[in-house]
């Protein structure tokens, strides 16, 4: 173990790291700009320079590897120059057009010009070189070339993460662009971290462009639902708007990236919400009152399976269903309305497609957390479809917006069968038009939980914001039900759920929040 | 005096291998197989040869940072991408006699364990390219590349590959790059090449010059090429002379020949009578010199004493009468057109020195445009990470310093005193 000394500061580090990253040790940021955790180093920003003794010139800290006993200075005049010096060179070319620029308020030269430069522009207005503004190149992302200070960091992703290349160097000295070859745009499904990575306002999301001030949003930790990944994402929000997805950094699961279909997957939690609770009486929708209709749906199930037998109750659970409230679920369906149709279904979204890399095949987010639950998906789900179609069931509760593949008219024909429909759902959907009763709930954003991914890492989602319009948790709407239907529940938030669920469950056992923590935990296999 | 290179370059023919093995061409690599590549090494070591390339660096001491291990191939890479302006020599070597390149790169390859070497040309000599391709062709045929050369056992390939014409190729790692098809761009060092080079393998990167060098000291031992020289720069260097000189051209002289001998000397002093008003010694990257400093010895150590180098032997000659500003212009617009545009300092840096260069010298300048010179050259000077920042800001910081009344002038009367001519 290497020590060194910077700024004063002793601090021992392992062999092979570099000053850069030394020095976050002891709390002394060095700013820079093409450094990047995940991607090679470049070197070529040259804002990183630091005095590292015995050596005559500055030396790049990003690059620059500790050796024992070194001593590193970053407070000196020399390096103040020469940062702000480098500084004053990326800006000379920078148009400045902050005011509409979607970087502004997250951008580095703002950042460090705020911190290392405050200098008034020696550089004569005329002498300005233009580059190309405003170009489609495909994928989530816009380049801005008179924004981009070339740090590579968009060549250097394209070429290690996703192995594309579409992104280049063209020309040469002031003139450099950073630009794709013609006719050939961006081609991966990992479009949008360029615009995370983008230390400027060079590459900005198309999706997210003009939309809000990030000064405006709010942050809190989630997990993206799009596929059962479980990419641990960084969720953004004015109000009970979100704005955006951005992946949060977590080495066991997505690393510091996440998939462009994911990233996309906030607008549902926007759009065709469910908003007030209803029941549908001879075709037309009429609004109803948590209060009447929580009482009328418990009824209606316990009456179902007290005339013909548990057998003639269903159930249906969402792999969109947190860990805790598919316990809860079971509950109800096993114990509660003792019947043995339950199954999980799957969302309709995507084809299946998966790479080798973040994108899997299953579009749920906690499948795994279901099966592990006991509740079965698959043939399962078929057999269950197969018996509402022959008129087997009198009552089903249905959690989601969809039935597996089924579209619009076949849910309609399926549904038709049972007499009574209760929906637990997010959003308009085939479900939701056929349903006898809708129940509407808070989306992934409006309440927490837990889900346990593809490779069984149990993960936690957090509240963002309460549920828009009536929704509600749909824990707490579980647990409404099933303390009519006499269960006795006493639990208050997830975390009491995900107690007594880690205290019966064999897979979860000895589990808790804190020590699934920010970046989740492997179930007991 | 004795000469190593260019004893017979009057000679059209030499570049043709029947009339080089007449003067005794290919004896030294005759000589090196009966040798180990440790005694070759030796030699060069004894022989005080510097890398003729710009630098300077012992070409010795440079073989030895090979790893030591044999387990991955080693590479020969020769730096034939003459670009920096004022330097003409390899240039002269490659056209006149390439066999000695060859036959150098032979007993290099062989002295470095070597099978491969690439002789990287600059794009814009297509006709040296030509010559230097024929000469392999007859090298092959002969036997002196190849499969088991003269029966030692020893196998070579040797492959030219030619430049796009950018002067950023002639940086070794730069050149590393285009050779392997990629963008000519400098790499971060470490690791070296000698360690991680062309294609991943551990490579030599040497001039021209140097290697062609090699038979000679061969030939004749490493302590009499040394003795050529003087202390620490062994043998003899050719230096170009051009600009406003009676007899411009390439000089094989000893590498410790005196500089104003050069000038009025050799290359028969200034042209139409005209007194001396500037020298740049070694390229156009090396600091200027004013006439009553160049009374020095042209070796690396003597030229690093004053603050200038020998760089590249490219003496570039400016008479009385010539505006410093607009030289320096023209400088700093062949800079900022070639830099490769990796890093900021010097990407934006040397668009910079030209603009306000340019508008100094167009009757244009400001007040504190020197000041605002001298501090970007400051910011910019060892900030990068190849040179090529360094060799914009050190003509444009001692034009400055040695010539700053010029500036002042034109800054003060909003014109070129010169009329704007050269």
């Amino acid at each position: 173990m290497p020590t060194l000394t910077i700024n004063g500061m002793t601090v021992d580090v392992p062999q092979g790291t570099s000053i850069l990253n030394a020095a976050k040790e002891v709390g002394v940021e060095i700013p820079h700009y093409c450094y990047h955790p995940k991607l090679s180093i470049a070197g070529n920003c040259r804002m990183c320079l630091v005095e590292v003794e015995k050596f005559p010139k500055l030396q790049t800290a990003c690059s620059t590897v500790v050796t024992d006993g070194m001593v590193v200075r970053t407070d000196t005049d020399k390096v103040r120059k020469a940062v702000t010096g480098v500084l004053e060179l990326m800006l000379i070319h920078h148009p400045i057009d902050c005011p509409i620029c979607d970087q502004a308020g997250e951008c580095g030269l703002q950042n460090y010009y705020m911190k290392f430069g405050l200098h008034k522009s020696r550089y004569a207005l005329e002498d300005k070189i233009h580059k190309k503004k405003v170009q489609e190149i495909g994928g989530q992302i816009v380049l801005d070339a008179e924004r981009c200070i070339l740090c590579s960091r968009c060549v250097r992703f394209l070429e290690e993460v996703t192995g594309t290349r579409e992104l280049h160097f063209f020309d040469r000295a002031d003139h450099s662009e950073i630009a794709i070859f013609p006719g050939k745009p961006l081609s991966n499904n990992y479009t949008g971290n360029l615009a995370d990575i983008c230390p400027v306002g060079a590459l900005t999301s198309k999706d997210f462009r003009f939309k809000c001030r990030v000064w405006f949003l709010k942050v809190f930790d989630s997990i993206c639902t799009g596929c059962s990944k479980g990419c641990n994402v960084d969720a953004h929000h004015k109000g009970d708007i979100l704005y955006r997805l951005k992946p949060r950094w977590n080495d066991a699961v997505n690393q510091a990236w996440m998939c462009d279909f994911g990233r996309l997957t906030y607008k549902a939690m926007n759009e065709a919400r469910l908003l007030t609770p209803f029941v549908r009486e001879e075709g037309a929708r009429k609004v109803a009152a948590w209060g009447s209709l929580l009482p009328d749906v418990a009824f209606r199930l316990k009456a179902a399976a007290d005339k013909g037998g548990p057998d003639r109750v269903a159930v249906i659970a969402s792999p969109q269903s947190s860990n805790e409230e598919l316990y809860l679920l079971r509950g109800l369906a096993t114990s509660l309305l003792g019947t043995k149709n339950l199954a999980f279904t799957h969302r309709v979204a995507g084809d299946g497609f998966a790479d080798d890399f973040l994108i899997q095949a299953d579009k749920n987010p906690n499948s795994r957390g279901a099966v592990l639950l006991g509740i079965p998906g698959g043939a399962a789900f078929d057999a269950l479809v197969s018996k509402i179609a022959g008129g087997g069931i009198d009552a089903l509760l249905v959690f989601g917006d969809a039935l597996g593949t089924l579209s619009e008219e076949e849910t309609a024909t399926l549904l038709a069968k049972v007499p009574f429909v209760a929906q637990v759902g997010t959003n308009e959907g085939p479900v939701s038009k056929a349903a006898t009763a809708v129940l509407p709930s808070a989306s992934v954003a409006e309440r927490g939980g837990t889900f346990t991914n593809h490779a069984g890492r149990v993960q936690r989602f957090r509240f963002g914001f309460p549920p828009r319009g009536k929704a509600r948790n749909p824990l707490e709407i579980l647990l409404s039900l099933g303390n009519r239907l006499g269960a006795g529940w006493t639990f208050s938030g997830e975390a009491s759920v995900f107690r007594a669920l880690a205290e019966s469950e064999a897979p979860f056992a000895g589990m808790s929040y804190d020590s699934i923590g920010m970046f989740g935990q492997e179930i007991k296999c | 005096m004795e000469k190593v290179l260019t004893t017979h370059f009057a000679n059209e023919r030499y570049r043709r291998l029947d009339t080089y093995r007449r003067y005794g061409g290919y004896e030294a690599l005759k000589k090196a197989f009966a040798m180990t590549p440790e005694e070759i090494i030796d030699e060069v070591k004894k022989a005080n040869l510097r890398g003729r390339g710009g630098a300077g660096f012992p070409a010795g001491v440079k073989w030895g940072f090979l790893p030591k291990d044999l387990s991955r191939p080693r590479v020969l890479v020769i730096n034939a991408d003459e670009g920096e302006p004022g330097t003409f020599k390899d240039r002269l070597i490659m056209s006149r006699g390439p066999h000695l390149l060859l036959e150098g790169i032979a007993i290099s390859c062989f002295a470095l364990r070597a099978h491969a070497c690439w002789i990287y040309i600059r794009g814009e000599f297509a006709r040296e390219a030509g010559i230097v391709d024929e000469a392999i062709a007859e090298a092959y045929a002969a036997g002196f590349l190849g499969k088991n050369i003269l029966e030692s056992g020893f196998d070579l390939d040797v492959t030219v590959h030619r430049g796009a014409g950018a002067y950023i190729c002639g940086e070794e790692t730069s050149l590393i790059n285009s050779l392997e098809g990629k963008r000519g761009w400098p790499r971060l060092k470490p690791p070296f090449p000698a360690s991680v080079g062309a294609f991943g393998l551990p490579t030599i990167v040497n001039n021209v010059e140097t290697i062609a060098d090699i038979p000679w000291i061969v030939t004749h031992g490493g302590e009499t090429f040394a003795g050529l020289g003087v202390e620490k720069n062994g043998g003899t260097r050719l230096i170009g002379v051009s600009g406003a000189v009676n007899r411009p051209g390439v000089y094989e002289l000893s590498a410790g020949v005196n500089l104003k001998e050069i000038i009025y000397h050799h290359a028969g002093g200034i042209r139409d009578g005209k007194a001396l008003k500037a020298v740049i010694p070694g390229g156009s990257s090396t600091p200027v010199l004013r006439p009553d400093e160049i009374d020095v010895s042209y070796d690396i150590e003597s030229m690093g004493k004053i603050g200038t180098m020998a760089g590249s032997g490219g003496v570039i000659v400016i008479p009385e009468g010539t505006c410093m500003v607009r030289s320096l212009s023209v400088l700093m617009n062949f800079y900022a057109h070639e830099s490769c545009g990796q890093c900021t300092p010097c990407r934006e840096g040397t668009g910079w020195l030209k603009k306000i260069v340019g508008r100094i010298e167009a009757g244009k300048g400001r007040q504190g445009d020197v000041e605002l010179i001298l501090d970007l050259c400051d910011n910019m000077m060892g900030r990068t990470i190849c040179p090529l920042a360094d060799a914009a800001v050190m003509p444009a910081q001692s034009f400055i310093w040695k010539f700053r009344e010029e500036f002042d002038r034109h800054i003060g009367e909003q014109k070129c005193p010169y009329g704007n001519r050269f």
